[in-house]
């Protein structure tokens, strides 16, 4: 970031790893990508869900799954790579099994964002983009991820880790390090990234029912409301569904 | 007068299972389509037209008149695709809708289908939400099974298919441009305009893409009226909506409002900035829209308030920032995420925001030199309006304003380094050592 004059300079750009042939690649998915594609008025719609699939069963974007997904949609590999290295959920090193996100966007850097990336990098001694020798845990710096009234966030496997501090970091690094059964804030159980990688490109895991409806802060302006008897015009104040939480628990230390 | 709050999204969001056909039933789920289903397409058009509504998103578009665009004598099929891809720094409302009650989303889906004469929706969801993807996918196969989706939906003869499909990360895709480019399984670049989706969208086709917001606004207007919506909010700004509030406040969180509400009244509601501190600005609706100050809390936070402010009401995202808060450092970084975000079609947009990076990373640091200051707004000048889409604009938009209102703190560092202007441990939410010469 610093220390670099005007000059151009990429280092997070790269091509794919085409050294590293290695694929589970079979049959099974190939059916699974076809009805991805058939999912769609036009096949090559399914690429997006397709590449998260190959993640999936290959632990990357791998060399094999762009030829699959070519094969299958009958593009190029040179457009599927294209794609592939656009966005940024394709890895194209293998990810961890559980692939760590800290917020270091403007607002959650400020609320400790920055401290968390911090703690994280030196409890696991690893930096930004790489994963730990056992390949249990990789790490990435992430983008506004749409949970800023629970900042500072994290989140492991793209489910929400919300209010955090350095100390429930490091907790959270050492459960997920130690195998032990970690919950998402708001959302299921921490599965793996190659499986929660299955369920974006498109093929349920049944956990949608886990999880609570709404956090705390979501919850806010409609404990407020219920509470001062405020409605829409013509609504029946809601009665409340749970007990409201002393005023202030929520707030900063 | 309507009452302060007015939880109408919101309403059902701490019920048990609340995510499920099943709850969402109980509370009169699906009747608004069972009433639409009885109305001509066309009716069903209007009565969104008149209401008021505009989209939710950030631009604030009459949504009636956007459905009206789409040209009935087109041979093609007929395209909606729900803009679901939040990622707008601040931005946290259409995740929580969609967790808590996807059906609300899905039966505004199936409405607004049927009035544009759609066989065919799409809800783009940003890749990184797993568990959001769960409940808008399992919503989806409810509503199939119920009979909501499919062909000849209660028996009206309509028919409909919801693909849910989820990206994989990037902040352009909520282009609505991108988005199509995305969703037709390319690299998210923005398309020039003319001409506009809804003539030639998504397979060239004629599209409508809406907000997630504005498309679960869709139900409650067809159930309730559009006169019980527009009885809501102000004369140009009509109905309810959500305002995120986060950052340095007390008790961050959503809260639903009519239109107009301001923010010392959802300040007060928040408890107030966090204790023995000031406001120091603020973003009405997200990075891209330029921040404000204390001398904006009685602005009405409605899209004619924010615009008369010189700021935009965007997406109605709160970003409160107090007085321990370098104004540099939150530049910095924002912009740094639209650097990360640009898609690299355009070059002022590309090249300008790496140079704004490296630049105002000297102003943090301490070591810009004088004439820094002109030189980044010059550069900013030659990066707005430039470009395919607004992602420069809003970079340029947070460097504009950020100079406007605080220059003085600019300036400063052209000797003193941000950090130690304003020590960044104090802006945390918890407790950080104030360690010599950490930053971080």
């Amino acid at each position: 970031m610093s220390g670099h004059e005007f000059e151009s300079y990429f280092p997070e750009s790269g091509s794919v790893d085409l050294a590293d042939r290695s694929t589970s690649i079979d049959e099974t998915t190939y059916a699974e990508l076809r009805e991805l594609a058939s999912r769609y008025p036009q096949p090559r719609s399914a690429l997006l869900p397709m590449l998260h699939l190959v993640q999936s069963v290959d632990g990357r974007i791998s060399p094999k799954g762009i030829e699959a997904c070519a094969e299958v949609l009958g593009i190029t590999t040179a457009q599927v790579s294209g794609v592939a290295t656009f966005y940024t959920m394709y890895k194209r090193r293998p990810a961890g099994q559980y692939h760590v996100g800290v917020c270091t966007t403007a607002l959650c850097a400020v609320m400790g964002g920055d401290v968390l990336l911090d703690t994280c990098t030196k409890h696991l001694g690893i930096g930004v983009d790489e994963t730990t020798p056992d390949g249990s845990i990789s790490l990435e710096r992430i983008e506004c991820n749409a949970a800023c009234d629970f900042a500072p966030v994290m989140m492991v496997n793209w489910e929400f880790m919300d209010d955090m501090t350095p100390e429930k970091a490091i907790a959270l690094l050492d459960d997920l390090k130690a195998g032990q059964e970690v919950h998402s804030t708001r959302g299921a159980r921490i599965t793996s990234w190659r499986e929660a990688e299955r369920v974006i490109a498109g093929f349920p895991d049944g956990l949608a029912d886990e999880g609570p409806s709404a956090g705390e802060q979501s919850l806010l302006g409609l404990r407020i409301a219920a509470e001062k008897g405020w409605t829409a015009p013509g609504g029946e104040p809601k009665k409340r569904t749970r007990a409201k939480k002393p005023a202030g628990e929520e707030s900063a230390k | 007068m309507t009452d302060v709050l007015t939880p109408v999204l919101t309403k059902n969001w701490a019920d048990a299972k609340s995510w499920t056909l099943d709850a969402y039933s109980k509370t009169g789920g699906y009747d608004a389509l069972r009433k639409a289903l009885t109305m001509t397409p066309d009716e069903v058009t209007t009565e969104v037209k008149d209401s008021g509504l505009r989209g939710r998103g950030g631009a604030g578009f009459p949504t009636g008149m956007k459905w009206s665009f789409v040209p009935k004598d087109n041979p093609n099929p007929k395209y909606l695709v729900v803009n679901a891809d939040e990622s707008e720094p601040g931005t946290c409302k259409d995740i929580p809708l969609m967790m808590a009650t996807p059906h609300t989303l899905v039966e505004g889906v199936i409405i607004s289908s049927y009035a544009i004469g759609v066989h065919t929706a799409f809800i783009y969801v940003r890749g990184e939400v797993l568990h959001v993807i769960r409940r808008v996918q399992q919503a989806v196969q409810q509503a199939r099974d119920a009979g909501y989706l499919g062909t000849n939906i209660l028996g009206s003869g309509f028919d409909l298919e919801v693909v849910v499909h989820a990206g994989a990360g990037a902040y352009i895709c909520g282009e609505e441009t991108a988005l199509l480019d995305s969703l037709e399984g390319r690299r998210g670049q923005p398309r020039l305009r003319p001409p506009f989706p809804a003539v030639a969208g998504l397979y060239a086709s004629p599209t409508v893409i809406n907000n997630v917001e504005t498309i679960a606004s869709v139900p409650s207007i067809l159930a309730n009226g559009k006169d019980w919506f527009g009885s809501m909010g102000t004369e140009k700004s009509k109905g309810f909506t959500l305002y995120s509030l986060s950052g340095h406040v007390k008790n961050a969180g959503q809260f639903e409002a009519p239109l107009g509400i301001t923010l010392r009244e959802l300040l007060e509601l928040a408890g107030g900035v966090r204790d023995g501190h000031e406001l120091k600005f603020f973003t009405p609706g997200g990075s891209s829209t330029p921040i404000l100050t204390a001398e904006h809390l009685d602005l009405p936070l409605d899209y004619e308030g924010m615009a008369g402010a010189g700021s935009m009401l965007g997406t109605k995202a709160l970003q409160i920032f107090d007085d321990t808060v370098s104004v540099v450092r939150t530049t910095l970084r924002w912009i740094e995420f639209y650097k990360h975000e640009s898609c690299g079609k355009c070059t002022p947009c590309r090249e300008g925001n790496w140079w704004l990076v490296q630049m105002l990373t000297k102003f943090e640091a301490g070591k810009a030199r004088e004439g820094d200051l002109e030189k980044m707004l010059d550069l900013c000048d030659n990066m707005g309006g430039k470009s395919f889409c607004a992602l420069a604009d809003g970079a340029v938009a947070c460097v504009t304003s950020a100079v406007k209102y605080f220059r003085s703190e600019f300036e400063a560092g052209y000797k003193t380094p941000a950090w130690e202007l304003l020590p960044y441990e104090n802006s945390a939410r918890f407790s950080v050592p104030a360690t010599t010469g950490a930053h971080a």
